[in-house]
């Protein structure tokens, strides 16, 4: 199996190799037999890339522990789905998977396009096909997922295979730790896309906005599993760490969470491009650091290079990928001056308060929070250059500056929308805010006369209220004149107007779930916690919460044995159940986790770890926290990822415009054939 | 026209000085610096915030009245640890993992720490040998043949 997967890496390198080249010269000598034989190659790049996950899954499944790969991640009692990720588990494995996500991706951006955008399209595979060479190559000659055990004894070196492998991290024994790194994936491959379109379109100097309108799709795809991923895995440090917080500024975390402040800023400013003609330049800036940090978030996270809870093990892969940082960003910058003369703007700014304004000026705020975070996360190796000192930042540093961006960020996110293109009038101001400036006051003044006095949570309250008033009174007054002019009930109208422009209104419904995802990061303001030694019949209180340990017990899997104690919960008096927080040991690694039991309501978590044993008393060491409003983080993250797919469906209106584009074209042929 | 470019500019300049005023007293609240066990018994840092890096000696810990001890061990040396944090330890703190400590290192050469994060050595190499079948005799697990 591992020859397969071996001759797989090598085909799948071979043809990333030619892809390039039949790319480049078929684009250049224009010869469409080239570029036909080049998109084969997208395509046999896809199939060999197949091939190798087969091999290597194949092994993990089968327990195949003369396997190197299958030996130090997978172990015989691991159940399937966790044996599925696997894959994804360690170092190899992980590239390997990025690796193909990379070729489907390419497979896909070749199959949907090959009629469309004919000459972009050669460089567009060309651009892939380069990243995939990057890709398999690293996988094939540096972190090869194929290696075999071998031991050396009397008669010499012998294939060797343990009776079972170390298996896989026990933190990574969490549901949601499936899909959390192959979303994460989808999100960091998927800016190779608009990438690769970029660069096409600067290439063959097709600089309109056909490259945008094309990648628009291709944006929003990565965009949206990239924050989903961002947040499953917090739910994922929720759930599994037990430290009561789902975001704590990790390298690892950070590196996930720039490219998508980047990316957020792009799928904002090509908008003006599209309506405006302007901004052009930094369209293609903003691409370029997108995809920039996408692989630098890989490099981060694989070379070992800042230490993270989550960062593998130091390893060697970290030059090849600053020289590959290197080439992109040397390849890409040139290109983008080459070309600065067909980068013209079409138009000015023409008032300080307009919807272009509002959109430069969230990309001015994300890219001050991608500064900021950025600085902070590779601090540790600027000082070591300079100062020859590593000085670390922490959580501290991150929070503060980020909570004032992300209000800036989230005021935007109302008003913004409001703006009228070009220039916004006093009355058109007036008529649009005064409403949820009303509502905002109110709700901010009810805030404050119950007790909140922490100004930011108290702010961002606020704002929240500020926020879904404007966008829910966009969507009010759109059905309203459905009604008026259609007779239409108010449902139908609003569902009629949102399919008419799902883009706007979709867009809107992905600002009212940050408007939630505000709302849960808010309440992370009014956390409480406690922590005490118990044991049967021993109480411990939290705010209104008393927790009463009725049983400890202890149990046994093949995978891991457990200790587990039962607190019967109630809140003034009233019982609502038991949590039953427990410690896993788990046979394979021989290393024990605790598994946190959570409560949870729409107001706020109860949240239970059996953190572990006190070898002075024997008595169980139970950490209790409460935290407020941390269900609207995940529903906030939902109603985005549901407001994004809306964004996606083409619109009435689209569906219209594509549909008498080929009637003419049937009209057309039809008169040719005449 | 010139007054409402003159407002937005103010405006601008205080979100900027709000922001750079946060950032930097969140930068000197958090800045911590990173020394490996080497550098600190060679003297080579301030005896401020300091997070040090290096792996907890095999059977150096020990569990006294509450109070946890051990050694941070590189190559041959090390410092003596006292835990002092609230936090409940890692369950990946055992003999034999990476570890980072944060907190103060004392005139008495002691190392107080507050916090304790630590993270499993390469899994192959952590089984104490005689457990694992064959791990004495596996000689290399990198590279196909």
């Amino acid at each position: 199996m591992n020859e397969v997967g071996t001759i797989g890496l090598i085909a799948a390198l071979a043809f990333a190799a030619y892809g390039v080249i039949a790319g480049a010269l078929g684009g250049k000598l224009r010869s469409p037999r080239m570029v036909k034989s080049a998109e084969r190659a997208a395509a046999a790049f896809f199939v060999s890339i197949t091939l190798a996950i087969v091999a290597l899954e194949t092994q993990i499944l089968t327990d195949n522990f003369h396997n190197a790969y299958v030996a130090a991640h997978s172990n015989r009692d691991l159940p399937l789905y966790y044996k599925i990720a696997v894959l994804w588990a360690g170092q190899e494995g992980s590239l390997l998977f990025w690796t193909w996500l990379l070729s489907i991706y390419g497979g896909l951006a070749v199959l949907l396009n090959r009629r469309k955008n004919r000459q972009l399209m050669p460089y567009v595979v060309a651009i892939l096909m380069g990243t995939g060479v990057f890709f398999s190559s690293i996988t094939f000659f540096v972190a090869n997922p194929f290696g075999e055990l071998s031991m050396v004894s009397a008669a010499g070196l012998q294939a060797f295979q343990p009776a079972d492998g170390n298996g896989l991290n026990p933190l990574l024994q969490y549901h949601s730790m499936v899909i959390h790194p192959p979303m994460l994936y989808l999100g960091y491959v998927g800016f190779a896309v608009p990438f690769a379109f970029a660069m096409a379109a600067l290439i063959t100097r097709q600089l309109g906005d056909n490259w945008i309108r094309t990648t628009r799709r291709w944006t929003m795809v990565p965009w949206m599993f990239l924050g989903t991923g961002i947040l499953l895995g917090g739910r994922w440090a929720y759930s599994v760490l037990g430290w009561g917080g789902y975001w704590g500024w990790d390298p690892v975390e950070n590196a996930s969470l720039l490219p998508w402040l980047a990316g957020t800023a792009f799928l904002h400013s090509v908008m003006i491009q599209e309506k405006r003609g302007m901004l052009k330049v930094w369209n293609i800036v903003l691409v370029i650091t997108t995809f920039f940090l996408c692989i630098f978030g890989t490099f981060l996270t694989r070379s070992g290079i800042v230490s993270s809870v989550h960062a593998f093990a130091q390893s060697n892969i970290g030059p090849f990928f600053a020289v590959f940082l290197g080439i992109v960003l040397f390849f890409a910058v040139s290109l983008l001056f080459l070309r600065l003369e067909f980068l013209k703007s079409e138009n000015k700014l023409d008032s300080m308060v307009s919807r272009e304004s509002g959109f430069l000026f969230n990309n001015w705020i994300l890219l001050a929070a991608v500064f900021a975070v950025l600085w902070g996360t590779i601090f540790p190796i600027i000082s070591k250059a300079i100062e020859g000192q590593t000085v670390t930042v922490g959580a501290p540093f991150f929070n503060r500056v980020a909570v004032p961006i992300g209000l800036l960020l989230l005021l935007l996110t109302g008003a913004g929308p409001l703006l009228a293109w070009r220039k916004t009038s006093f009355q058109s101001l007036k008529r649009n805010f005064t409403l949820p400036l009303a509502v905002a006051v109110v709700v901010g003044a009810a805030l404050f006369a119950g007790g909140i006095r922490h100004f930011y949570a108290w702010m961002s309250l606020f704002l929240c209220a500020f926020v879904a008033v404007c966008i829910l009174q966009e969507f009010y007054k759109g059905a309203r004149t459905r009604q008026k002019t259609g007779g239409e009930n108010f449902l139908q109208a609003i569902y009629n107007l949102t399919m008419r422009n799902t883009r706007r209104y979709g867009g809107y419904v992905v600002h009212l779930g940050i408007v939630l995802l505000f709302v849960g990061f808010a309440g992370q303001a009014f956390q409480a916690k406690t922590k005490g030694l118990m044991q049967e019949g021993d109480e411990l209180r939290l705010k209104d919460y008393v927790l009463r340990c009725s049983n400890i017990v202890s149990g046994d899997t093949p995978n891991y044995s457990y200790q587990k104690i039962q607190l019967e919960v109630s809140k003034d008096g009233r019982a609502l159940g038991t949590l039953d927080p427990d410690r896993r040991f788990y046979k394979a690694s021989q290393q024990p986790t605790s598994h946190v039991a959570i409560r949870s309501s729409l107001t706020e978590d109860l949240y239970t770890v059996l953190a572990g044993q006190d070898p002075d008393s024997g008595k169980a060491i139970v950490e209790v926290f409460v935290n407020p409003l941390v269900a609207w983080v995940w529903i906030g993250g939902f109603v985005t990822f549901l407001g994004t797919l809306l964004a996606m469906v083409p619109s009435r209106v689209e569906r219209q415009m594509a549909e008498m584009r080929q009637a003419q074209e049937v009209a057309v042929r039809a008169s040719n054939a005449l | 026209m010139k007054s409402k470019k003159l407002k937005f500019g103010i405006g601008i300049g205080i979100i900027l000085a709000v922001v750079a005023w946060e950032a930097i007293s969140g930068f000197q609240q958090s800045k911590t610096y990173y020394v490996t066990v080497n550098e600190l018994t060679g003297g080579r840092t301030a005896r401020e915030r300091v997070r040090v890096g290096g792996v907890v000696a095999p059977g150096s810990i020990e569990r006294r009245g509450g109070k946890v001890t051990f050694r941070l061990a590189q190559d041959a040396n090390s410092v003596p640890v006292v835990y002092v944090g609230t936090d409940t330890l890692p369950d990946t703190f055992v003999g034999g993992a990476q570890a980072i400590v944060e907190g103060e290192y004392t005139a008495q050469g002691e190392f107080r720490a507050e916090k304790i994060q630590a993270k499993c050595a390469s899994k192959y190499q952590a089984k104490p040998p005689g457990q694992a079948q064959a791990t004495q005799d596996v000689s290399a697990l990198d590279g196909p043949r």
